[in-house]
């Protein structure tokens, strides 16, 4: 009998090695622990042994038993795994097909210019002031120091609906309303940037429709370095950290001094280069401290206050940071121009 | 202006300094010196030749065959194709070995037949302007005056051995265009001496005054005129030197006399005309308004039609000139002329600048006049010229001047503190360095303690107040020595407003819904002006337009944004996704401001999704463009006040066309672009909105409150609906939201039928609703007591059936 069932032990086991899938395994499992297995069977003859070889031979079937029923459970697990392992490969994808597009659109690169340099001046304590872009002749020209036989503004020049009416020429009439409002009082700290016109034919670095964004602070004692210290951290923000700026005396009627302000050429480094047409240096914006005439016109205390004012062209500075070659892309979006506005440097 | 480098020598010693490195001074301390230019770059081996011979080339009509001597061992043989050429003349010979413009190298060569060892130049070949040589000599090669020595160079003669600054002046600074007036500058910035001219004219015992009397109607527009006679003037060639000059500084050699002047107006700034006296006809010059349709030939042999607001100079009855601007052909310096009036005249910007611009002449004269003269120089300027007259044209000096002077020059005298030069700047410059800043300019100063006190000189009109004088301080100081500093004092908080953060929010939204920001024109045509214009007032028109397609001011954006989107179509970009945010104008009426509305638009058409390797496509449709609509007003948290109305707008499609409500207010629309006008602009189906995004961010919106998350499970019931065609979704939902109370959380269309299986006229509408109670777990009965109710209403208001 003891035999009999180590012949049958081995007899399980070599079919489970065998097995090769789970409904095999089930069949070993059922012919040989089922109720009319072998081993039941085997057990059945107990009867006839002796009582003290009873209990022993029942411990053997016993382990005889456990041994095949680990072996089963041992060779079901290795089936499963082995199963999964085949479905999964069936499911194998080619990762390298692509993705499904998520089709979004970017700011417009005039927008992209505009909100950095708001970003920049909000941080600041600048808020953004806006204005319409049909203005008054005050406040496009005399509010600032431009009266009407001023030769700087030729009616050819501006985009006139009526006498006293006009396109903007420039954002500066934003700076004389806001001034305005503020009734006298300072600190005033605002960046305005918008569209504005001038009588131009479009041709590759002329657009009779452009966007200028302006600057300006008045309150007491604010000082042509202050204008210098702005304009240094305006230009390593959107230049980088290495640029240098100077300042070249100019002539602006509503500030005095007035400056231009060169920022140190962003592709040779100031080396000299296409760019920079040798000179190292590359003319971005125009700036001053704000005209006496043009704080009394606007109700402030010339003697009290003073105030610094710089404005730049959008377009300019889009052309030159990106290398952009024709200005008339910035309103014909094209999309194989606006989608390269996207990244986030 | 341009400046000769050689020519300012003269009147400041420029020793140790290149022309670049005093181009980068003057740039540096306030004049753009836009360019220097080297004059004889690229060119050698140019000198005076004698043309010993001349004959007829052998084998062609227009060929000399020259025999020159180059001042070498041996005269050599040059061919010459000029018409001009002659045996005596000195002239430019380009040797063998020379190289001229272009990098043109001359070589030894045969010309038909006949060796040829050189070439003998025209005044272009030696890289002058055209316009700028003499006319005699346009079509031919330079002849020299006979005192120049053969072999000595030939550029040098002609002062091309010099450089030239090309000052781009702004407005206030009249004052640098003149010689002298770069010499102060220059002066100032070298800080060395300027050296004046000092003229030394002998006259004769004739008084001018015997000659002319000067009458002035008009002495608001000319408080100064000078008239000098110069006699027994012989009209010739001017000096070559001067010739040289002149086109080195633009401008082009006629004769002495009208060389001189126009000398004169570029060392002293002040525009000079000579008169012939004889044919003047009378003994008197009157200045005054022109008649209304007076006429007069002017220089160029135009004839000019004036009004009063021209200046005229006359000969009593006759225009001889229009002041200031041009002088008239009747009373023209010819090569026969022996006396000459010579005026200097002070004539006021504004007059000069209306004539000039009336009649379309800018002339180096009139530029000067407008930006302003210096009235202390038009007698300097005048004597100046008799002198070089006497000296070049051989000519007598008469005594004295006839003259009308009523101008009054008061200097400008200006004080300013130490204390505030240095708080303006943020410096700290002693008041030492500030007197000698002015001393350099040759303004006259005087120090009180740390108060300085300034007299302007005329020169510089530009200076009137106490800020222009910390301008000069500045730039002569230098800007690069002014510290970098921020503003000091209480800080302001630095913010969007609301309405600002709204547009940002709004164009992050659409770009993330995959639209492109497009910023177009405000000026359009007439016809696309008011095309679907949300609101229709009288278009604003430019008073002077440069073409029709940009004449009028926008009412609308999606005319706009169909030429983007047709543009992009014809360039095989067959789906496009764009927005604006921008203006519209509205009119108030003549000289009143418009209305500007800010709007919202966008347009859309081609593939929704790209066709990809899935297989997969989608068109874009209305409810593309709806899904994007009410994701940006449920971004703005106004997704329930909205609502969509089918209506009729022109240029859209009638059945897909719904205009947009909020909170009961019209505020745009939506829909397909009409078929008729897509085929116009060779579009497929497109698809646009345009919204009052004013009208938009103005809605109250309830400020953000949490809401607990639901702890109780919902209930769905879905149910079909046969209902009407013409009936619209929106109705019977608003039918069930009413009925279905507190308790429906969400009803929501998922699908709609309109099949074979449906009676004529029929379509099947199936709605899911979602009731829910946050307090509880709903039961089956609760949930369905309120369905019930809801049927009930739908059933009653819309006439629906349930489905089967």
């Amino acid at each position: 009998m003891q035999e009999r069932l180590k012949e049958l032990q081995q007899e399980a086991l070599e079919a489970i090695q065998q097995a090769t899938d789970l409904k095999a395994l089930n069949e070993i499992r059922v012919s040989y622990l089922g109720k009319k297995g072998p081993i039941t069977e085997v057990l059945k003859g107990m009867g006839k042994l002796s009582a003290e070889e009873r209990p022993k031979m029942g411990a053997l079937a016993n382990e005889v038993r456990d041994i095949i029923s680990a072996n089963i459970e041992e060779k079901q697990q290795g089936l499963e795994a082995a199963a999964v392992e085949a479905q999964l490969a069936s499911e194998t994808i080619d990762v390298t097909l692509p993705g499904r597009p998520v089709q979004t659109g970017n700011h417009h690169p005039l927008t992209r210019i505009v909100e950095e340099i708001e970003d920049l001046f909000i941080g600041m304590g600048y808020t953004v002031a806006e204005g319409p872009e049909v203005e008054k002749d005050y406040y496009n020209f005399e509010a600032l120091n431009l009266p009407k036989s001023h030769p700087a503004r030729d009616a050819q020049d501006s985009f006139y609906i009526t006498e006293e009416v006009l396109l903007r020429t420039q954002t500066s009439p934003v700076q004389a309303r806001t001034m305005e409002k503020h009734d006298g009082k300072g600190p005033v700290k605002i960046i305005c940037p918008g569209k504005v016109y001038r009588r131009d034919s479009d041709d590759a670095t002329h657009s009779h429709q452009f966007m200028q964004i302006e600057g300006l602070v008045v309150a007491e004692n604010i000082r042509m370095s202050d204008l210098k210290g702005t304009l240094e951290l305006f230009a390593k923000k959107l230049f980088g950290e290495d640029r240098e700026i100077r300042l070249r005396p100019s002539f602006f009627p509503f500030t005095e001094p007035s400056v231009e302000v060169d920022v140190s050429c962003f592709k040779c480094g100031g080396h000299g280069c296409n760019i920079c047409k040798q000179t190292g240096w590359i003319e971005v914006l125009g700036s001053g401290m704000v005209h006496p005439n043009v704080l009394e016109m606007s109700g402030f205390d010339s003697k009290k206050y003073s105030g610094f004012a710089f404005g730049m062209g959008v377009e300019r500075i889009a052309m030159l940071k990106y290398g952009i070659d024709d200005i008339r892309h910035f309103y014909t979006n094209d999309v194989r121009f606006l989608k390269q506005f996207q990244v986030k440097e | 202006m341009f400046v000769s480098y050689k020519w300012l020598q003269e009147y400041v010693d420029l020793s140790g300094i290149t022309p670049d490195e005093l181009a980068e001074k003057i740039t540096r301390s306030g004049i753009e010196v836009e360019g220097v230019e080297v004059l004889n770059e690229g060119l050698k081996g140019i000198v005076i030749g004698h043309v010993l011979e001349r004959e007829q080339h052998p084998d062609a009509d227009k060929l000399s065959k020259c025999l020159v001597d180059i001042g070498e061992e041996n005269p050599v043989q040059i061919i010459c194709g000029a018409p001009n050429v002659d045996k005596g003349q000195k002239v430019a010979v380009a040797t063998v070995g020379a190289v001229l413009p272009g990098n043109f190298k001359i070589k030894k060569a045969k010309l038909r037949g006949e060796e040829s060892n050189g070439m003998i130049c025209s005044l272009s070949e030696l890289g002058i302007e055209g316009k700028l040589i003499a006319k005699e000599f346009s079509e031919g090669i330079f002849v020299f005056p006979n005192d120049v020595t053969v072999g000595e160079d030939a550029l040098e003669k002609l002062q091309r051995d010099d450089q030239i600054l090309e000052l781009g002046l702004t407005a206030n600074r009249g004052d640098c265009l003149s010689m002298l007036g770069v010499a102060y500058e220059v002066g100032a910035i070298l800080n060395r001496e300027v050296k004046l001219p000092n003229p030394a004219v002998k006259t004769i015992s004739e008084k001018a005054t015997d000659y002319v009397q000067i009458k002035v109607e008009a002495k608001e527009d000319n408080p100064l005129y000078v008239a000098k006679v110069i006699k027994n003037v012989t009209v010739t060639p001017s000096p070559l030197w001067m010739q040289g000059r002149l086109m080195a500084e633009g401008i082009r050699p006629h004769n002495n006399v009208v060389d001189i002047t126009n000398y004169i107006l570029l060392e002293y700034g002040q525009p000079l005309h000579a008169f012939d006296y004889d044919r003047l006809g009378s003994k008197e010059i009157l200045v005054r308004r022109a008649k209304v349709g007076e006429k007069m030939v002017t220089l160029d042999d135009a004839e000019r039609t004036l009004t009063a607001d021209h200046l005229v100079i006359t000969n009593g009855s006759e225009p001889v000139a229009l002041a200031g601007v041009m002088g008239g052909a009747n009373s023209e310096v010819k090569a026969d002329t022996t006396t000459v009036l010579l005026e200097s005249a002070y004539f006021v910007g504004p007059t000069v600048r209306k004539a000039s611009k009336d009649h379309g002449l800018r002339s180096e004269a009139s530029s000067r006049f407008e930006k302003g003269v210096d009235p202390n120089r038009v007698r300097a300027a005048a004597e100046r010229a008799v002198e070089l007259l006497a000296l070049y044209a051989g000519g007598e000096v008469l005594d004295g001047e006839a003259v009308v002077d009523t101008l009054q020059v008061e200097p400008v005298v200006i004080s300013i503190t130490l204390e505030k030069i240095n708080r303006v700047l943020g410096t700290n410059i002693s008041i030492e360095e500030v007197a000698n800043i002015f001393t350099r300019l040759q303004f006259e100063t005087s120090v009180d303690n740390e108060t300085i006190t300034v007299t302007v000189p005329t020169r510089r009109g530009d200076i009137t107040i106490e800020e222009d004088l910390i301008e000069e301080v500045a730039r002569l100081y230098g800007y690069d020595n002014i510290p970098s500093t921020l503003p000091m004092g209480s800080s302001t908080p630095g913010y969007l407003t609301t309405y600002q953060q709204k547009r940002r929010t709004v164009r992050h939204y659409l770009e993330g819904a995959g639209l492109y920001q497009a910023v177009t024109y405000s000026l359009t045509s007439e016809a696309k002006a008011t095309q679907y214009a949300l609101e229709t007032r009288e278009p604003i028109k430019l008073a002077m337009p440069m073409s029709e397609d940009r004449s009028q001011l926008r009412l609308s954006i999606i005319p706009q944004l169909l030429e983007v989107v047709k543009y992009n179509v014809a360039r095989q970009i067959d789906s496009v996704a764009v927005y604006e945010t921008g203006p519209v104008f509205l009119s108030n009426g003549t000289d009143a401001l418009p209305d500007e509305r800010e709007h919202l638009a966008g347009a859309i058409t081609g593939l929704r999704e790209q066709h990809q390797w899935q297989g997969e496509k989608k068109e874009v449709d209305f409810f593309v463009l709806k899904g994007i609509l009410e994701g940006l007003f449920a971004k703005l948290g106004l997704e329930q006040k909205v609502e969509y109305r089918q209506a009729a707008v022109e240029g859209m499609h009638p059945g897909r066309t719904a205009q947009i409500y909020l909170a009961g207010q019209k505020i745009g629309f939506i829909g397909q672009v009409h078929p008729t006008v897509q085929k116009d602009l060779d579009l497929k189906e497109t698809y646009v909105f345009e919204l009052s995004l004013e009208t938009v961010f103005a809605e109250e919106v309830a400020p953000l409150q949490y809401e607990s998350i639901p702890r109780f499970p919902s209930i769905t019931r879905d149910i079909a609906l046969v209902v009407g065609k013409e009936k619209v979704a929106g109705e019977i939902e608003s039918i069930i939201v009413e009925a279905g109370g507190k308790l429906l959380k969400d009803v929501h269309v998922f699908d709609l039928y309109e099949g074979e299986h449906m009676e004529p006229g029929k379509k099947s509408l199936a709605f899911s609703l979602k009731y829910f109670d946050p307090e509880k777990t709903l039961t089956d009965e609760e949930v369905t007591k309120v369905h019930e109710k809801v049927l009930a209403a739908v059933k009653e208001k819309s006439g629906a059936v349930l489905r089967g």
